[in-house]
């Protein structure tokens, strides 16, 4: 190597030498470092990796012997009877307290009108959050992911006019709002859920309409839950008994309102006649998702329980009681 | 010895080496060799899967062996190590300029504005990278020259020579695209030397943005230098020794060094930068328009859907391999999986994965079916888009038995083409191969009426979804065999949640009687 008259090492001055021999050694150096706290030395098996996923908290309140845990109105529209209801289990004050923020779970399934029946009913929104706005709770969610397009069946079951109507926040079902679930089900592991609303939500109320149901027999207050979920749903139906009972081990609502002023009696759960729907005029609410269906089924519909295999799974199980009129309930008539 | 010869014996040694990896990597012939060392050792592969997956991959990290004297020398991998330059250099010498007049060489070798492009390809592609859409392996010339050898150029001479490189002969869908680019960019040798290299290698362009920082530079003595323009005779790199030095595009080949007449040029150690052009010469607007294109690609490409609902069920990928949105994180199109493969059911997608996955594996039942107990395409691949699987883990037994089986799709009977279903003609081949235990396919015995009036007993075959793994040797034994009556289709695949059939992943004991179990 020959040096020239600047040339060598000698002919740049320290400080250049130190700069640039520093800006080569700190870029090996960071290669070096980079690499290998990025290296993956392991391989895993795709489509096995363990899964983590939130645990959901229950909403439930602690149970009171003294207050009924059902309650079973008669009437002639919905925000009487549905008022009627919940002042018999001891008025909306029992569930929901000053600045709570409830989330209320509609079934908004299918772009349907209210008169089919498909979905919950506005009217039993309205009642049902009115209520809610009266106890003092500082925030309304109302969300469900419905398995036609979201916007069309918010617009068309009635439930956007009610929400903008009564201020309340309508989460549409968008895809960040989920995050994985993970539950010791029968079926049901892991799965994609509608997180969002339960960030917030310190009380959980679930408004069902009563429909029957092609594969499962009948939709009520536990099939209701099947809206929170997202991912391939159309799997459930290889299981949809365990599904259903599952999803009372994933949900446990401060309070569910099963509303029996219509219901769809044949052509579930989607109906599409209004020779489909019989006017029945009875609400069901109360703290027991299980004996809330039980009840429904076999009054309201007035089906056989015998047949409602997810109700025995869940009473099995331990996850509600299939035998409502053990429980405290109270009847009452708008 | 000169510093040419020396440079000769490496590049000899490195293209021999690689030739040699690509004829091994056969059932026949492996013994453990590190066929995919040179995709290892090249730091665009490790740096681009760092972007796209924030990792590196076990035998990746070996590319920090290459990187390393990158930032020390600049760009010797060009004209020491990559093979894929060595054919270049060969073929322009053989056929271009290489053994033209001295005068017209010397022109040839001058710096053109259009040596810039590798740079916006390189600002694309990892443009691109950073949305999760890995391209590189379009054009890393590592990646190129593997997936040329696979899929063009060794079946193409086994049909010439019969038995030299297959037992077999292996066949690969659109393998006349991969061949006749290869020798497209051989041939435009003839209009520019190392053409590749210069223009379009986008690997060229990381190592030539790296050079930036390397300690040791060609170093011209202007007080020595007679202007005599003798050392752009022989220089790869078109790098303008015989001014200020772009070192960026610089190969250390040192050929200028030795045909200096009057010793001007040295390798030195930090020279004076005032001497040379240090960083690649790309206007910022030209980079930012390419790092537009690249996530354009990305975005046009992704918004086609095919690697979300609307994929396409053609898109069976290899054992292990990672979910599909990954998997086009991961997969250079090197194809090494397609070459170790030993059945030949592997072949490079043209669009079935999207314009994304062009050149990425998916399998072909016609040509081939998955080998129940073999996991080489992820022992072979070197980014992990097919994990280095164990066989236990691929059958789901011993420790995996839990998990069950890796599903890489599943087999539906179309009964119109099946015999026993609409000929009245007992076969059930499917049954027979099916090597799943208890087998997937079983079949029910039936007494139907012919034609004419005679009964015949025979047997129809069914699919358990719950046991199909999806290799397709069912598909690739039917006797249907322009469209077998039997075919699998990507749905079912374990490495995708949205992707699979059943609720349970067809874990028969997944339904847990949870009643039973103490509360």
């Amino acid at each position: 190597m020959t040096d020239g008259p600047t040339g060598g090492i000698a002919g740049i001055s320290r400080r250049e030498f130190m700069a640039r021999a520093g800006a080569t050694a700190a870029l090996i150096g960071g290669s070096v470092a980079g690499g290998i706290s990025l290296w993956q030395r392991k391989h895993f098996v795709p489509g096995f990796q363990e899964e983590r996923g939130l645990q959901l908290p229950s909403f439930a309140l602690a149970q009171d012997k003294a207050l009924p845990s059902m309650a079973i109105a008669h009437g002639t529209d919905h925000d009487s009877t549905i008022r009627a209801a919940i002042g018999a289990l001891g008025g909306m004050g029992r569930f929901i307290q000053k600045g709570d923020v409830v989330m209320i779970k509609p079934n908004v399934a299918f772009d349907r009108p209210p008169a089919l029946t498909a979905t919950t009913h506005p009217d039993a929104l309205r009642a049902v959050a009115r209520l809610v706005r009266e106890a003092g709770a500082s925030k309304i969610l109302v969300a469900d992911n419905p398995i036609n397009s979201p916007a069309g069946c918010f617009l068309k079951s009635g439930l956007r006019d009610v929400a903008n109507e009564l201020n309340l926040d309508l989460l549409y079902p968008e895809a960040g709002r989920f995050s994985p679930l993970e539950l010791d089900g029968e079926i049901l592991r892991h799965w994609t859920f509608f997180h969002e609303p339960f960030k917030r939500a310190t009380k959980v109320i679930g408004v069902a309409p009563c429909k029957d149901h092609n594969l499962c027999h009948a939709s009520m207050t536990m099939k209701n839950w099947y809206g929170l979920l997202g991912g391939r749903r159309n799997q459930f139906h290889q299981h949809i008994h365990s599904i259903v009972s599952d999803f009372a081990l994933m949900m446990k609502p401060t309070l569910v309102v099963l509303d029996g002023m219509n219901v769809l009696m044949k052509n579930g759960p989607t109906g599409g006649r209004l020779s489909d729907v019989k006017r029945v005029g009875t609400v069901v609410a109360g703290t027991d998702m299980v004996a809330v269906d039980s009840y429904g089924y076999s009054n309201l519909m007035g089906r056989d329980l015998a047949e409602l295999t997810y109700i025995h799974k869940a009473h099995d199980r331990g996850l509600g009681n299939k035998n409502w009129k053990d429980a405290n309930f109270k009847e009452t008539h708008a | 010895m000169k510093i040419r010869n020396a440079r000769r014996i490496s590049q000899g040694f490195f293209f021999t080496l690689f030739l040699f990896f690509a004829v091994v990597s056969d059932l026949r012939y492996m013994k453990g060799y590190p066929i995919s060392l040179f995709l290892e050792l090249d730091p665009l592969v490790a740096v681009a899967t760092a972007i796209t997956t924030h990792s590196v991959y076990k035998g990746l990290l070996w590319s920090l062996v290459l990187l390393v004297p990158t930032l020390l020398l600049g760009r010797i991998f060009c004209n020491w190590i990559c093979p894929y330059g060595t054919l270049h250099q060969i073929t322009g010498w053989l056929f271009g300029k290489g053994r033209a007049e001295e005068r017209e060489r010397i022109e040839a070798n001058r710096y053109r504005s259009i040596y810039q492009v590798k740079y916006l390809i390189l600002i694309g592609m990892i443009a691109a990278a950073f949305f999760g859409s890995l391209q590189i392996g379009l054009l890393d010339p590592i990646c190129l020259f593997h997936r040329s050898m696979t899929t063009a150029i060794l079946p193409g001479l086994n049909l010439a020579f019969p038995s030299t490189f297959y037992v077999r002969q292996y066949f690969h869908v659109g393998a006349w695209v991969i061949g006749f680019l290869l020798l497209a960019l051989v041939a435009m040798n003839i209009v520019i030397p190392r053409f590749f290299c210069r223009v379009l290698c986008p690997l060229g362009a990381f190592l030539g943005a790296t050079s930036k920082f390397s300690l040791w530079r060609i170093d011209r003595d202007p007080h020595k230098c007679i202007d005599c323009d003798l050392c752009l005779k022989n220089c790869e790199g078109a790098s303008d020794p015989h001014t200020q030095l772009r070192k960026s595009e610089c190969f250390v080949c040192f050929n200028c060094i030795e045909d200096c007449p009057t010793d001007a040029i040295s390798f030195k150690l930090l020279p004076d930068l005032q001497r040379e052009i240090s960083a690649p010469a790309v206007p910022a607007r030209r980079a930012v328009v390419g790092g537009l294109l690249g996530a354009a690609f990305f975005g046009f490409g992704r918004a086609s859907g095919a690697s979300d609902r609307n994929y396409e069920k053609k898109v069976i990928r290899p054992p292990g391999s990672v979910e599909e949105k990954e998997f086009l994180e991961r997969c250079i199109k090197c194809d090494q999986c397609i070459r170790v493969c030993p059945t030949n059911v592997l072949q490079p997608s043209f669009l079935e994965a999207g314009l994304e996955g062009i050149w990425t594996p998916i399998l072909n039942m016609k040509l081939g079916y998955c080998e129940l107990n073999c996991t080489l395409c992820g022992q072979a691949c070197p980014t992990g888009a097919i994990q280095r699987i164990t066989i236990e883990e691929k059958t789901g037994v011993g420790a995996a038995a839990e998990q069950g089986p890796v599903r890489l799709g599943t087999a539906f009977y179309d009964h119109g083409r099946c015999l026993p279903w609409s000929m009245e003609t007992p076969c059930v081949v499917c049954e027979e191969v099916c090597p799943t235990s208890p087998k997937a396919i079983y079949s029910r015995e039936v007494t139907i009426t012919r034609r004419d009036g005679k009964p015949i007993t025979l047997r129809r075959p069914y699919v358990d979804p719950s046991l199909c793994i999806g290799c397709g040797i069912c598909e690739h034994e039917c006797p249907v065999t322009d469209e077998a009556a039997i075919r699998v289709t990507a749905i079912g695949e374990t490495r995708s949640r949205d992707r699979r059939l059943l609720m349970d992943g067809g874990n028969t004991g997944a339904v847990r009687d949870l009643s039973r179990r103490e509360r």
